[in-house]
C-alpha cells in the first residue's frame, strides 16, 4: 500500500501561548492508503489541533506551523488557498465532535450532505441529490428521503452524526479525519458508529485518522495507534500491541483509564 | 390556525389596555376640552352647559364603554376642535405618515443591510475600528437633531427642498416623495447605524459557531461560507429587530413631521393633546398600538420562515 499522508516534524505554536509551549512539538507519522490510525491522548494534548493543521483549519493568522505535511506527495504546510480549498472536502473531510452544532441549523440535512458535491463538482441538482440520497443510505440511515428534507434539530445526536459522516464521504475523500466523532454520542450508538466507520473504511479504502481520548473505542476501530502527550507524540504501534505492553507510564494510565467492566468486553 | 388566532386575540387584549389607559391619562391631566372651546372668558355656567352637552358629566367607565361601542362599529367620533369627524381627519393625514415610514423603512433595510454584512465580513482590523466609531456615533444623535442638520444642509445650503413647503400627495405625488426623502432620511440614519452594529455583531458571532468551520472543511471558501451559511443565521435577530424598528419608525415620524411641518399623524396628535382634543388622540394612540402588535406579528412570521426551529410551536 502506498503512502497516502506523511507528517515530518510538525510543530504547531500558538501567538497566545507561553514561548516554550507548543500545541504540537514535532510530531512526526504517516498514514496508508485505506489505514486506520487512531491518535490518543487527554484534552490538551494536541490531537485537534493535528487534525485541523491537516485539513487547513487552523488560523494561520494565530498560529505558527512548520515541519512537513505531505498529502499524496504533496506539501500542505505553507501551500496556497486555493489548493487546499480543493482538497477540502474532496480529497480529505472531517466529522466533527459535536453533530448538533456542526450543522448549519437554518440548512436541511440534505443540502448540508450534498454541500462537497457544491462546491466540487458541477453535478446538477437533481444528480447530487442522487449522490447524497446514496450517501444517506450507505451512512446505514433509515429513509434517506425523509432525512434529506429534514432540518437539524429535527434529529437525534447519532442520527445527525450518521449524516456528517455521509456529507464527509460523499465525494470519495481518500483521508477521513475523525475527531472524537463519538464522544457526545451515548454507548451504544457509539459501537454502531465505530462499526460504520470501518464498513466505510473496508468498501471504500478510505483512511481514517481516527481521534480520542477513548483507548478503548480506538480499540475496537484501529489497527495502529499514536499516542499524544503535551504535544508529543510519545508512543507508536499495533493497537494490541500497546495493550499488552504500555511502555510508557502515560499510555499505562489511559490504559488504566478505561472502565473494567469495557476493558474485559475488549 | 391556532398561532393567528393567539395573535388575534393578544391583538384585542393589547388594544383595550392601551385604549384604555390612554383614556385614564385624559382624566389625570389637568385641562379641559371646553376652555379650549369656549375661551377664557367663559362662565362657570357656559362651562357646566357645554360639558353636559359633551357627556364630560357621566361616569368615566360609562364614558369609556360608549367610545369602545362606537369604536367597534368603525365610529372613531367627532373631534372638538375640528368639529369633523375623526375618521375623515385621520383618512386625511394617516396616508402622508404611513409613506414617510414605508420611505424611511426601505431606506433602512437597503443601506443597512448591505453595509451590515460588509461591516461583519471585512478582515480589515483598522477598517472595523472606523466602522464602529462611526456607527457609535451616528447612533447616539437622536433623528430630530439629523432632521435639522438635513433641513440647514439640503434645504438652505444647498436648496434640494424647502423646508415647511409640504406639498400635498393629492396635488404632486412626485413632489410630496421628493420632499419625504428628506425627513425619511433623518429618521432612518440613526436606524441604520444601530442595524448595521446589530448586524456586524451577529455575523461574528455566528462566525465562530461550528458549523462554519464544518461549511470550511468542505472547500468552502470565505464569499461562500458567508452567503450560504452566516448570513442567514446572522439575520436571525436581526429581522425582529428591524420590526422594533419598523414600530419605531411611526412613532419616530410624530417628532420628525414636527421638524419638517408635515400635516401627518404625528402633527395632528401632538396639537390634539394640547387641545385636549380627546376622541383624535384616543384614535391616533389605539392606531399605533396596533401597528406595533402588528409589525411583530410580521416579524414572528418571517422568523419562522427563516428559522426552521421557531417553527410549530
Amino acid at each position: 500500500m502506498s503512502e497516502l499522508l506523511k507528517i515530518t516534524d510538525l510543530l504547531i505554536h500558538f501567538h497566545n501561548a507561553a514561548p516554550e509551549r507548543n500545541a504540537v512539538d514535532g510530531i512526526s507519522f504517516s498514514i496508508d492508503e485505506g489505514d486506520i490510525l487512531g491518535l490518543v491522548g487527554e484534552s490538551g494534548s494536541g490531537k485537534t489541533v493535528t487534525a485541523m493543521s491537516l485539513c487547513g483549519l487552523l488560523d494561520v493568522k494565530q498560529a505558527d506551523l512548520s515541519g512537513s505535511i505531505l498529502f499524496q506527495g504533496k506539501e500542505l504546510v505553507n501551500c496556497s488557498e486555493e489548493f487546499l480549498l480543493s482538497l477540502q472536502g474532496d480529497e480529505i473531510s472531517v466529522v466533527f465532535q459535536e453533530p448538533m452544532s456542526s450543522m448549519n441549523p437554518v440548512m436541511k440535512i440534505g443540502l448540508q450532505v450534498e454541500e462537497a458535491l457544491r462546491v466540487h463538482t458541477k453535478l446538477s441538482k437533481e444528480e447530487r441529490k442522487a449522490r447524497a440520497l446514496q450517501a444517506l443510505a450507505d451512512a446505514e440511515l433509515p429513509n434517506p428521503e425523509e432525512v434529506y428534507n429534514k432540518y437539524p434539530h429535527e434529529l437525534s445526536g447519532g442520527m445527525l452524526q450518521r449524516a456528517m459522516i455521509a456529507a464527509a464521504i460523499i465525494n470519495r475523500p481518500m483521508l477521513l479525519l475523525a475527531d472524537e466523532p463519538t464522544t457526545a454520542l451515548d454507548v451504544t450508538i457509539q459501537a454502531q458508529i465505530i462499526k460504520l466507520l470501518k464498513k466505510l473504511n473496508q468498501e471504500n479504502n478510505m483512511a481514517i485518522l481516527f481521534i480520542s481520548h477513548n483507548l478503548h473505542v480506538v480499540r475496537q476501530l484501529c489497527e495502529r495507534v499514536a499516542v499524544m502527550q503535551r504535544g508529543k507524540l510519545v508512543e507508536e504501534g499495533d493497537v494490541n500491541e500497546i495493550f499488552r505492553n504500555p511502555q510508557q507510564e502515560y499510555t499505562k494510565n489511559l490504559i488504566a483509564a478505561i472502565p473494567t467492566r469495557e476493558k474485559r468486553l475488549s | 390556525m391556532k398561532y393567528v388566532i393567539k395573535k388575534v386575540i393578544a391583538l384585542i387584549i393589547t388594544l383595550l389596555v392601551v385604549s384604555f389607559l390612554a383614556f385614564l391619562a385624559f382624566q389625570i391631566i389637568p385641562g379641559d376640552p371646553t376652555t379650549r372651546i369656549l375661551g377664557s372668558e367663559a362662565t362657570p355656567e357656559m362651562v357646566a352647559a357645554l360639558r353636559e352637552q359633551m357627556g364630560l358629566n357621566r361616569p368615566m367607565l360609562l364614558r369609556y364603554l360608549d367610545w369602545l361601542g362606537n369604536f367597534v362599529r368603525g365610529n372613531y367620533g367627532t373631534s372638538f376642535t375640528y368639529k369633523v369627524s375623526v375618521n375623515s381627519l385621520l383618512a386625511d393625514k394617516l396616508p402622508v405618515t404611513i409613506l414617510l415610514t414605508a420611505l424611511s423603512f426601505i431606506i433602512t433595510g437597503v443601506v443597512a443591510i448591505p453595509l451590515g454584512i460588509l461591516a461583519g465580513s471585512v478582515k480589515s482590523k483598522i477598517i472595523d475600528k472606523i466602522v464602529i466609531i462611526i456607527d457609535q456615533i451616528v447612533m447616539s444623535v437622536p433623528a430630530f437633531f439629523i432632521g435639522m442638520i438635513v433641513c440647514f444642509l439640503f434645504g438652505i445650503l444647498f436648496r434640494l427642498f424647502v423646508p415647511g413647503q409640504f406639498v400635498p400627495l393629492e396635488t404632486d405625488w412626485r413632489a410630496c416623495i421628493a420632499y419625504l426623502v428628506f425627513p425619511a432620511v433623518s429618521i432612518a440614519i440613526p436606524r441604520i447605524a444601530m442595524t448595521v452594529k446589530m448586524l456586524r455583531s451577529s455575523i461574528l458571532n455566528q462566525l465562530g459557531q461550528d458549523y462554519v468551520r464544518t461549511a470550511r472543511s468542505r472547500g468552502n471558501n470565505r464569499r461562500q461560507y458567508l452567503f450560504k451559511h452566516v448570513i442567514r443565521n446572522a439575520m436571525i435577530p436581526v429581522i425582529t429587530f428591524l420590526a422594533i424598528s419598523l414600530a419605531e419608525i411611526m412613532t419616530g415620524t410624530i417628532i420628525i413631521e414636527q421638524v419638517f411641518t408635515i400635516p401627518g399623524i404625528g402633527r395632528l396628535l401632538i396639537s390634539s393633546i394640547g387641545t385636549r382634543d380627546f376622541p383624535v388622540v384616543q384614535a391616533i394612540v389605539v392606531l399605533i398600538a396596533a401597528w406595533i402588535v402588528i409589525v411583530n406579528f410580521a416579524a414572528d412570521i418571517i422568523n419562522q420562515v427563516v428559522d426552521p426551529r421557531m417553527r410549530n410551536r
